[in-house]
């Protein structure tokens, strides 16, 4: 047992000095204007360990530059859900997507053509 | 656990058992060819079942009654929802946003833009705006923006000085893609060495202005960005004729050597021999000049490794003379027989720019300037004799990066400058070298909202003004939508080159006084003054057109000034500021798109500009209080099927009474009153684009033909006790109408 702990501790070590401190990762997030953008730079940051958080508006692509030791995607993830936009895996939940304000409704189709 | 595995296989073939919808994505094309999309995703809306394109586009995704709506996306295209009602093959053709970004683009672009994010109070001027003034140099290039004051320095030289807030240009620090470029010796004619086909867009920052710089801008800074060989026409051709018979000639190559380095060649050359005497003084109204000035760049690009280079060589000769009619400068040169003036200059530049940005961490970049310049110019106005070189090298490194997130920037570095002056007054030699090293700290917040702040601090040590800390503040607040509140505050502190600076003092018969002098620069203190500044800016819409509005306060206090007083109509005296010298500035400023293309900026400015003189307290001479600006442009649409097009613009600027400076002490016939008169200017300008390549303007300057008819006090007797050139206020010449062409290829 006490050899499987240390093997296990050994091997998590390793995987803790292999974690990049500048992680870059790439999502898609949906979102229709500039509002959005700063909404979802905004909720990205606030993540601690994002460094760089850049939504582009018109590919819906959110270009993340990380610390892997202190968050991961998915709670990055979780973060822009939680402000309402959705992510391409997962929606939004309907009560986070009722906050964001009313111009930025990207899911409503008369929305997106006014943004287009 | 072997169960498991059996569920697992199975799985897929109940899949296969449900009802399917099948099809094929596509890239949108003027054929409507079928050029499937990989990797596009297809996903039935509010659900989580959803697939990707297979290399050929197609796809096969499982389908239920409740599913309706199924939405098609592709990271670079526009995103579709598609309402299906039965399980049919489905074809669909995804836009992409390349083409979207087109028709964006062409809707509308503004010449001039105010930032409402940044926390400095920053106008970018572009190209196109730049355009309106098509003549000819730097100096020229504000007379469509009405933060920036343009004047004439003195009645023979034709010199153009600009002022901002109520200050001249030695406050106004002037860069040239962020190298202090026109300072020193290159003070007072430096502007008319910078072509004006060689700037891509201006920078103006009203108010201290960022630490990285240095610490030399009190009133605000001026950053001229030139073409760069990359982005510039491959050729490009400028001509410019006036009435006045000036000619000009721009020439822009621009060749790319390897795929990572690009080189331009740019020539410019005036000239201007026409001799005009419109006021009948027996003075030339502007000088008889040519200039040769060339440049020469190499750009690195290497974007894999984030390395980009500039290398810069200039050259610049420039030769001016002026005087009387009948002066011939072989014959009469440094004698009482004629008054002449002669100004020639010789200017050698190199500088280096050296980029780095981390491709993996692109928040990370480092960068170095390096400027080397040797300026030297021989010149004598009448019997007064004036010779300056200026030697001057300056390096700065800067490192930027982030503290945590990208919220939080810094900038940090260390700067360096060296600069040698050797002068030659009427016989006396002035000789100084200043060397200043200074490490610079710049912290940036940035809370993606309301809130942008810039806080900076230098710490400097020079040879001569000693060892002193410069901060400087900007703060943006957004209250509300489409608006920004901004506040300033910074320091500044330069040695006045008092010579270089007030050249046109050398064309009056007034005696030159240092008085008590015991300071390090020419016997007087180093310059300090403090500015603050508050602005607002709320943009709007006005019966569905946009517009905006801009009020800005600014104040500009010297704690040491090295006051120039020309009270005395005799005497130009230097001296240490005693007691208050303050430049109050507000400015008002609207800008409205009536209609479609047509543009119009309406603009109002209050200076209460005024200085403790050993006379008294007085207010900055010829300095207006009021000012008001109007500038109206209007392009005829472009049509798809042509891009001929017609460009309009119209400039109007209206100063009020300026103050003289005292000539009360001078026999009557050599008095002046007390106040200028009001005065009107009007420029137009017309532009016709054929095409593309090609384009001809014509433009009438000051059309209403406004003149200062006695711009020369005591112009007949050039060598008497009373010669002044000084007095100007206004044009000199009159209306001006010039044209020109503009021929490039991309």
């Amino acid at each position: 047992m006490k050899k499987l702990i240390i093997i296990i501790v050994l091997f998590v070590t390793t995987v803790a000095f292999a974690q990049n401190k500048n992680a870059k990762a790439s999502m898609e997030v949906d979102g229709v204007c500039l509002m959005c953008k700063t909404r979802i730079e905004k909720a990205s940051l606030n993540t601690k360990g994002v460094k760089s958080a850049v939504w582009n508006v018109k590919t819906h692509e959110l270009k993340l530059i990380y610390d892997e030791r202190k968050t991961d995607l998915k709670t990055i993830q979780s973060k822009i859900l939680a402000v309402g936009h959705d992510t391409k895996n997962i929606k939004a939940t309907d009560e986070a997507y009722a906050k964001v304000h009313p111009c930025c409704k990207y899911r409503d189709q008369v929305v997106q053509e006014d943004h287009k | 656990m072997k169960y498991l595995l059996y569920i697992i296989l199975l799985l897929p073939t109940f899949l296969f058992s449900q009802e399917k919808i099948t099809g094929i994505i596509m890239e949108a094309n003027e054929k409507n060819k079928t050029i499937g999309l990989v990797g596009a995703n297809v996903y039935w809306l509010n659900t989580t079942v959803g697939v990707v394109t297979d290399i050929d586009g197609s796809f096969e995704l499982s389908y239920k009654k409740e599913y309706k709506k199924l939405v098609v996306s592709y990271i670079g295209f526009k995103t579709d929802t598609l309402t299906i009602t039965e399980p049919k093959e489905v074809r669909h053709w995804l836009q992409s946003m390349d083409d979207l970004e087109a028709i964006t683009v062409t809707s509308r672009k503004q010449t001039t833009t105010k930032s409402y994010l940044q926390a400095t109070n920053v106008v970018t001027v572009s190209s196109d705006e730049l355009l309106k003034a098509a003549c000819c140099n730097l100096s020229e290039s504000f007379e469509t923006n009405p933060s920036i004051d343009v004047n004439f320095a003195d009645a023979v030289t034709g010199t153009r000085q600009i002022r901002m807030l109520g200050l001249t240009s030695p406050y106004i620090l002037i860069a040239t893609e962020n190298i202090p470029s026109i300072r020193g010796a290159s003070q007072a004619y430096g502007l008319s060495f910078i072509p004006g086909t060689w700037v891509e867009s201006i920078q103006i920052t009203k108010g201290a202005g960022s630490v990285v710089n240095g610490y030399e801008s009190i009133a605000g800074q001026i950053n001229a960005e030139l073409v760069k060989p990359s982005t510039d026409d491959k050729l490009f051709v400028n001509l410019y004729g006036a009435s006045s018979e000036r000619f000009e000639l721009n020439t822009h190559i621009n060749t790319k050597v390897s795929n990572k380095w690009d080189t331009g060649l740019y020539l410019h050359g005036n000239i201007h021999n026409n001799e005009h005497d419109v006021n009948s003084d027996g003075f030339l109204d502007m000088p008889k000049y040519n200039q040769i000035n060339m440049m020469n760049r190499w750009q690195y690009t290497n974007a894999e490794k984030g390395f980009v280079s500039f290398i810069n060589l200039k050259f610049l000769n420039d030769e001016k003379e002026t005087g009387a009619l009948d002066f011939d400068s072989d014959r009469d040169k440094l004698t009482t027989n004629a008054w002449g003036s002669e100004i020639d200059t010789r200017r050698y530049e190199i500088s280096a720019k050296l980029g780095y940005v981390n491709p993996e961490i692109p928040y990370q970049s480092l960068g170095i300037q390096t400027a080397f310049s040797n300026h030297k110019q021989e010149s004598y106005f009448g019997l007064n004799q004036y010779d300056i070189k200026h030697n001057s090298f300056y390096t700065n490194a800067i490192y930027n990066s982030i503290i945590s997130d990208s919220r939080h920037k810094i900038k940090t570095g260390v700067s360096y400058t060296y600069d040698n002056y050797d002068e030659f007054v009427n016989n006396t030699d002035y000789e100084r070298t200043e060397e200043s090293v200074g490490a610079f700290f710049e912290y940036n917040l940035d809370n993606l909202d309301k809130l942008n702040l810039t806080a900076g601090i230098r710490i400097d040590n020079h040879n001569l003004l000693g060892n002193f800390v410069t901060p400087r503040l900007h703060i943006r607040y957004t209250p509300w939508e489409k608006s920004a509140l901004r506040a300033s505050f910074g320091r500044g502190k330069r040695s006045a080159n008092i010579f270089a600076e007030n050249q046109q003092m050398f064309s009056t018969s007034r005696t030159i006084n240092i008085i008590n002098g015991t300071g390090k620069i020419y016997g007087l203190d180093p310059e300090i003054a403090w500015n603050y500044g508050v602005s607002y800016l709320q943009g709007f819409n006005l019966f569905g057109r946009k517009a905006d509005i801009m009020l800005d306060y600014y104040k500009t206090d010297f704690k040491n000034q090295v006051v120039v007083d020309y009270e005395n109509p005799q005497e130009v005296n230097f001296y240490n500021l005693e007691g208050d010298s303050f430049a109050n500035s507000f400015q008002t400023e609207i800008n409205y798109n009536v209609f479609e293309h047509f543009n119009l900026r309406l603009a109002y400015k209050y200076y209460d500009v005024k200085t403790d003189y050993n006379s008294g307290k007085l207010s900055k001479p010829l300095t207006p209080k009021h000012r008001l600006f109007a500038n109206a442009s209007y392009e005829t649409h472009m049509h798809a099927d042509s891009i001929k097009q017609w460009k309009f613009d119209v400039t109007y600027n209206w100063l009020s009474k300026q103050r003289f400076s005292s000539t009360i002490s001078s026999p009557v016939q050599y008095q002046l009153p007390k106040y200028t008169p009001t005065l009107g200017t009007l420029n137009v300008q017309v532009t016709r684009v054929f095409s593309p390549k090609f384009e001809i303007y014509l433009g009438g300057e000051n059309i209403t033909n406004i003149r200062q008819n006695n711009p020369i006090l005591g112009a007949d007797n050039p060598f008497g006790s009373n010669f002044d050139s000084t007095f100007v206020y206004g044009p000199i010449f009159g209306s001006l109408y010039y044209a020109g062409l503009r021929f490039k290829i991309k």
